[in-house]
């Protein structure tokens, strides 16, 4: 598993970080998003890959 | 049956029957006329769009714009045309959409919104020992959620709370469906002439709060935001930030203890507080109107061919009881495990304030129900004044006893 995050297209909405808190993050000076674990562990999956069809923007992908 | 209707005699916004529940005709329309046209209360036409995938598709492509400046983009209040004159961002397209929202998101970001939830709670506090002290039946809108709302954004932009009833009189003329045109107009200007004495305030006094933070870092002439910009960016802050979570208090309330299962629920294991917000949030939908685009190009729709230039009205309560989304949608249900639903939109325009409303309705909802085990409404539900035609729906007041 592969997610990558565009901040040129994140609206930090929040519903990465909010859905699966150990996989994204936002960051403290701008509020984009940050990818914490792109390669998460295989019982974070699920939940990240949720949380990338929740996001509003189109700003994150998986492969 | 509900009855069949067509574009010329369909008038929007569409009648509710329960008022808990979507107007039912959204159902019939979601399943034999998907994308359909309505006639508007300010005149011209839009097409309603009612099923989650196309209400979803409609907020996040480019082919429907929010751009209020668009020739024919559909209005629903009357005043609503001259705002849309100079609209704040939220009715604006990328790139300039983007170019405002990113002075603002840093502040409600998820970690920003946890440092005020104990600012959150002692104001949730402080409110119910104030209601407890009086004698019910006690407004309950006028008396917590309005004023729980009102001084958390109030906080946080830097607006002087003692005003509140200044503006929240004329924000309430803005979003009423009763409005005149020149009731509107006059709201209007008093509130930029309040928010323009507010921002003269801030560049003499700068404090730490959201508003300074603005006029320090961006108002021309050392920023890149026009004096009219900052205060429409304001106005709107304050507006959406007092109105809908006010909204969600008192109509979630009510909606908790109609189904007093899921309130049992919730004091049994206060562990599903987020999923049962998430709940109402889909369940009651508030912003179903205020979703409204204008198609930039030729496009279709679930078959329905849509013009350049004809105004759409993405329906979010119709897309969050679609049982293709949502089976059995007319169930508030705990355990639904719902996280999609679009109560707070969706695309590049997603609610900037989500996480602070979520935060603001965990702290209400886990506090009012323990502090109140009792509470009931003092008059039946069915009579109580909903906000019918309102752009946000919700209960004008809510009487309440324990």
């Amino acid at each position: 598993m592969r997610i990558t995050a565009d901040t040129t297209v994140c609206i930090s909405a929040g519903m990465c970080a909010l859905t699966a808190p150990g996989v994204f993050d936002q960051e403290d000076d701008d509020g984009l998003v940050a990818v914490l674990l792109p390669d998460p562990p295989e019982e974070l999956r699920e939940t990240a890959a949720e949380a990338v069809r929740l996001c509003p923007s189109g700003a994150l992908d998986i492969r | 049956m509900s009855q069949t209707t067509t574009p010329e005699s369909r008038s929007f916004p569409l009648p509710r029957q329960c008022p808990f529940a979507p107007p039912p005709e959204y159902g019939r329309l979601r399943a034999e006329e998907p994308v359909s046209k309505a006639r508007l209360p300010t005149g011209g036409t839009a097409w309603l769009v009612t099923r989650y995938e196309d209400v979803r598709t409609v907020l996040s492509s480019a082919v429907f714009s929010a751009d209020g400046t668009r020739p024919g983009f559909p209005t629903l209040l009357p005043g609503q045309a001259q705002v849309l004159q100079r609209p704040p961002f939220i009715r604006m397209d990328p790139p300039q959409h983007s170019f405002y929202r990113r002075m603002l998101i840093q502040e409600f970001t998820l970690k920003r919104i946890k440092t005020m939830r104990p600012g959150i709670q002692a104001t949730v506090n402080r409110l119910l020992d104030d209601l407890l002290a009086r004698t019910p039946p006690v407004d309950l809108v006028e008396a917590f959620a309005l004023p729980v709302s009102s001084l958390v954004i109030c906080q946080l932009l830097g607006v002087p709370y003692d005003d509140h009833e200044f503006f929240q009189s004329r924000s309430k003329v803005g979003v009423s469906g009763e409005s005149t045109a020149e009731q509107f107009a006059a709201a209007l200007g008093e509130l930029r002439a309040y928010m323009d004495g507010l921002i003269t305030r801030k560049q003499q006094e700068p404090g730490d709060e959201l508003l300074s933070k603005l006029v320090t870092e961006h108002l021309e002439p050392a920023g890149e935001l026009r004096r009219d910009e900052l205060l429409m960016m304001c106005l709107m802050l304050l507006n959406a930030g007092h109105e809908t979570t006010a909204n969600m208090i008192s109509l979630g309330t009510v909606a908790l203890l109609e189904h007093p299962d899921q309130l049992a629920a919730l004091r049994e294991n206060p562990e599903l507080l987020p999923d049962i917000i998430e709940e109402l949030l889909r369940y009651l939908s508030i912003a179903d109107l205020v979703t409204t685009r204008i198609a930039a190009e030729d496009t279709e729709l679930s078959g329905t061919r849509i013009r350049a230039g004809e105004g759409v009205i993405a329906l979010l309560a119709a897309a969050d009881w679609d049982p293709a989304a949502f089976p059995e949608p007319e169930r508030l249900d705990v355990h639904r495990g719902n996280r999609h639903h679009v109560a707070f939109g969706y695309g590049v325009h997603q609610c900037l304030g989500q996480n602070l409303a979520r935060a603001e309705l965990e702290v209400v909802f886990s506090t009012l129900f323990r502090r109140i085990p009792t509470l009931r409404v003092a008059v039946p539900v069915d009579e109580l004044p909903y906000k019918h035609g309102n752009l946000a729906y919700g209960i004008h007041e809510l009487p309440v006893t324990w």
